[in-house]
C-alpha cells in the first residue's frame, strides 16, 4: 500500500484537518521530530496542519510573512514523516511567504517533483493561474498539468449541464502556456457534503462523475512521477 | 528541532512586547524587533490620515477562503454605489498576488499614470475609480512573488500615493486570510475612520469555519463588522427552475453563524452562470441582468449597508 503525506500550508485557513475528519488530536514529538497525524489504523495517509496546534479551533493566525516562513520550515524539517511514497503539499492562493518558503525547505531535503495547478473554468480564475505558472517556471519547479475544478453542474432534477463558473477555461489555459491539462472535475454536491462531514468521497459515491474525473487525473498524475 | 510545536500570534512589530514575546521565539526578526527598531509609528499612517480625510466611508471586504467570490462581490457593490450619479466611488484592489479587479471591472490592459498629486487611478465611469498592481504589471503572465514587507509597502503606496480625491465610499478588495495585507491595511488606515468589513463566505462549513477566524481577526484589530453575505447560496436550473445546493450549509451556512454570533446577515447571492460571465467579459452583472434573483440580492444589500 502506498504511505501518502500531507502537509496543509494554508496557515491562515486550514481546511484539509476537518476535510479528513481528524479533528484536533495532539501533535506529539518522537526522537526524529514532531510525529505526523495518521488518519487511519495502518498509517497509510499522515497530516501536519496548524489546525492541530491551535488550541480554539476558531482562533485566527494572524502572522506576517517571517512567522509564517518560520512556521513553514519547521513543518519541512521538524516533522518526522518517515517512508513517505508522495507528500502532497496543499497552498493557499498566492505567489508570497509560504509559496516560497515550502519550496525552499523542501529543496533542502528532496527532490520537489512539480506541481499541479487548480483553475476553475472562468477567465478571472485562469488570470492568477498565469502568474501561478510564472512562479512555478522562475523558481524552476516542473508543471505536472492543470486541473480545471468546478466545470459544469448536471442539474440531479433534469440532467442538464449548467457551466456556472463559464467553460473551457482549463484547457486554454494548458494550451496557452503549453502545460498539461490534466483534466476536468465537475460539480458535485455530494462531494462538498462528504467533506464538510469527513466522509471518504470516493468510498461512498463511487459511481459519481466526480470520482471518475479526480481517479484518472490521479492515474495520469502517478504515470508522470513514475516515468520523470 | 524546536521545541514543542505551539501557535502563538505575532504581538505586532509596533508592540511594547515586540521581540519579547513567548511568541516571537524561532521568529527572523525577533531581534530587529527586541531592538526596539520597528516601535516608532510610521509616518505614512498620520499622511495617509490626513489624505483621506476627503474619503466619506470607507469598507474593507473580506473572506477567510479564498475562491468565495470576494472580488465579484467588491466590484458589483461599488457599481451598485456608483449607480447614483452623485456619489464618488473608488475601489482599491490589494491582493497582491492575485489581482482580479481589473478584468472583473472591464480594465484590462490599462496602465496608471504618475502627476503632480500622485498616481491617478483608472476611471471606469466618471464617479468610479479602480486601483490595482494589475495596472502596473506589463503582461498578464507577470508574477508578483513578493514577501510580506514588499506587499505592505505597496499597500502603503496605494493608500498614501494614490490621487483619490473627495470620495463617498472607498471599497478595499483583500486576499483571503489574516495576514500581511489585513494587518497592514488597518494599521494604515488607523488614522482614519473606517466603517467597517463585509464578510464574504460560501454556505459550507469549511468556508465558515475560516470566516470565524476572520471574524477573530476583526474583534483583535477592532474593525467593526458591518454583516456577512453568503454568496454561492443555491443554484437555480435555467432548464427546470429547479434548486440545487451545490455547496450545502451542512451545518447551517452563514444563516446559523450569523445567529449565533449575532452578526447581520447582509444577504444570500444565488448562483448564476451569468455572474461569471460578466466577470470574465469585464460587465457589471446588476447592468446586464437587472432582474435576476442575484442582482436583487445585490440591490437590497447595498440599502441596507
Amino acid at each position: 500500500m502506498a504511505v501518502i503525506g500531507i502537509l496543509d500550508v494554508d496557515l491562515c485557513g486550514p481546511s484539509i484537518p476537518r476535510m479528513l475528519s481528524i479533528g484536533r488530536p495532539d501533535v506529539h514529538q518522537c526522537d526524529s521530530g514532531w510525529v505526523p497525524v495518521y488518519t487511519d489504523a495502518a498509517k497509510t495517509l499522515a497530516l501536519m496542519s496548524i489546525g492541530f496546534l491551535l488550541e480554539d479551533p476558531d482562533e485566527a493566525v494572524v502572522w506576517r510573512g517571517p512567522k509564517k516562513t518560520a512556521m513553514i520550515g519547521q513543518f519541512v524539517s521538524d516533522v518526522a514523516w518517515g517512508e513517505l511514497d508522495v507528500l502532497l503539499v496543499d497552498t493557499p492562493p498566492g505567489t508570497s511567504d509560504e509559496h516560497l518558503a515550502v519550496l525552499e525547505n523542501l529543496k533542502k531535503h528532496s527532490r520537489v517533483d512539480g506541481a499541479i495547478l487548480v483553475t476553475t473554468p472562468q477567465a478571472v480564475s485562469t488570470g492568477d493561474v498565469r502568474r501561478e505558472i510564472t512562479f512555478c517556471k522562475k523558481t524552476g519547479i516542473r508543471i505536472l498539468g492543470i486541473v480545471e475544478n468546478m466545470s459544469g453542474f448536471v442539474c440531479p432534477h433534469c440532467s442538464e449541464c449548467s457551466n456556472i463558473f463559464s467553460k473551457g477555461g482549463g484547457e486554454e489555459l494548458a494550451k496557452l502556456t503549453g502545460s498539461i491539462f490534466l483534466g476536468a472535475v465537475p460539480l458535485d454536491p455530494l462531494l462538498s457534503t462528504s467533506i464538510e462531514e469527513g466522509k471518504d468521497f470516493i468510498q461512498s459515491f463511487p459511481d459519481s462523475a466526480t470520482f471518475s474525473a479526480i481517479s484518472s487525473i490521479s492515474q495520469t498524475l502517478l504515470e508522470s512521477l513514475q516515468t520523470a | 528541532g524546536a521545541g514543542s510545536p505551539h501557535a502563538n500570534d505575532c504581538p505586532g512589530t509596533t508592540s511594547e512586547q515586540a521581540g519579547k514575546s513567548s511568541s516571537c521565539a524561532g521568529c527572523p526578526n525577533q531581534k530587529i524587533c527586541a531592538s526596539g527598531a520597528t516601535k516608532a509609528p510610521d509616518p505614512a499612517i498620520a499622511e495617509i490620515g490626513e489624505k483621506l480625510s476627503t474619503v466619506k466611508h470607507k469598507i474593507l471586504v473580506l473572506s477567510g477562503k479564498g475562491g468565495v467570490g470576494k472580488s465579484t462581490f467588491s466590484a458589483h457593490l461599488a457599481h451598485t454605489l456608483a449607480s447614483d450619479s452623485t456619489k464618488e466611488v473608488a475601489l482599491l484592489d490589494v491582493d497582491i498576488c492575485g489581482p482580479s479587479i481589473p478584468r472583473i471591472m472591464g480594465l484590462e490592459g490599462e496602465q496608471v499614470h504618475q502627476s503632480g498629486s500622485g498616481w491617478s487611478p483608472v476611471y471606469v465611469d466618471d464617479n468610479l475609480a479602480v486601483m490595482s498592481i494589475g495596472f502596473l504589471l506589463s503582461s498578464p503572465d507577470d508574477a508578483v512573488i513578493w514577501r510580506g514587507p514588499k506587499k505592505n509597502g505597496m499597500i502603503k503606496q496605494f493608500l498614501r500615493d494614490v490621487d483619490w480625491g473627495d470620495l463617498d465610499y472607498l471599497i478595499v478588495d483583500t486576499p483571503p486570510g489574516t495576514s500581511d495585507e489585513h494587518l497592514s491595511i488597518v494599521q494604515y488606515l488607523s488614522s482614519t475612520h473606517v466603517d467597517g468589513a463585509v464578510i464574504i463566505t460560501t454556505p459550507q462549513e469549511v468556508s465558515l469555519q475560516d470566516v470565524r477566524k476572520e471574524i477573530r481577526f476583526c474583534q483583535k484589530v477592532k474593525l467593526p463588522i458591518i454583516g456577512v453575505v453568503e454568496n454561492m447560496s443555491g443554484f437555480v436550473c435555467p432548464s427546470c427552475k429547479n434548486t440545487s445546493q451545490i455547496f450545502p450549509p451542512t451545518s447551517g451556512g452563514a444563516e446559523r453563524m450569523c445567529a449565533d454570533l449575532d452578526l447581520p446577515l447582509l444577504g444570500k447571492v444565488p448562483l448564476d452562470p451569468r455572474i461569471a460571465r460578466s466577470c470574465d467579459e469585464g460587465k457589471s452583472f446588476i447592468n446586464e441582468v437587472p432582474d435576476s434573483p442575484a442582482a436583487k440580492v445585490y440591490q437590497s444589500i447595498v440599502q441596507s449597508e
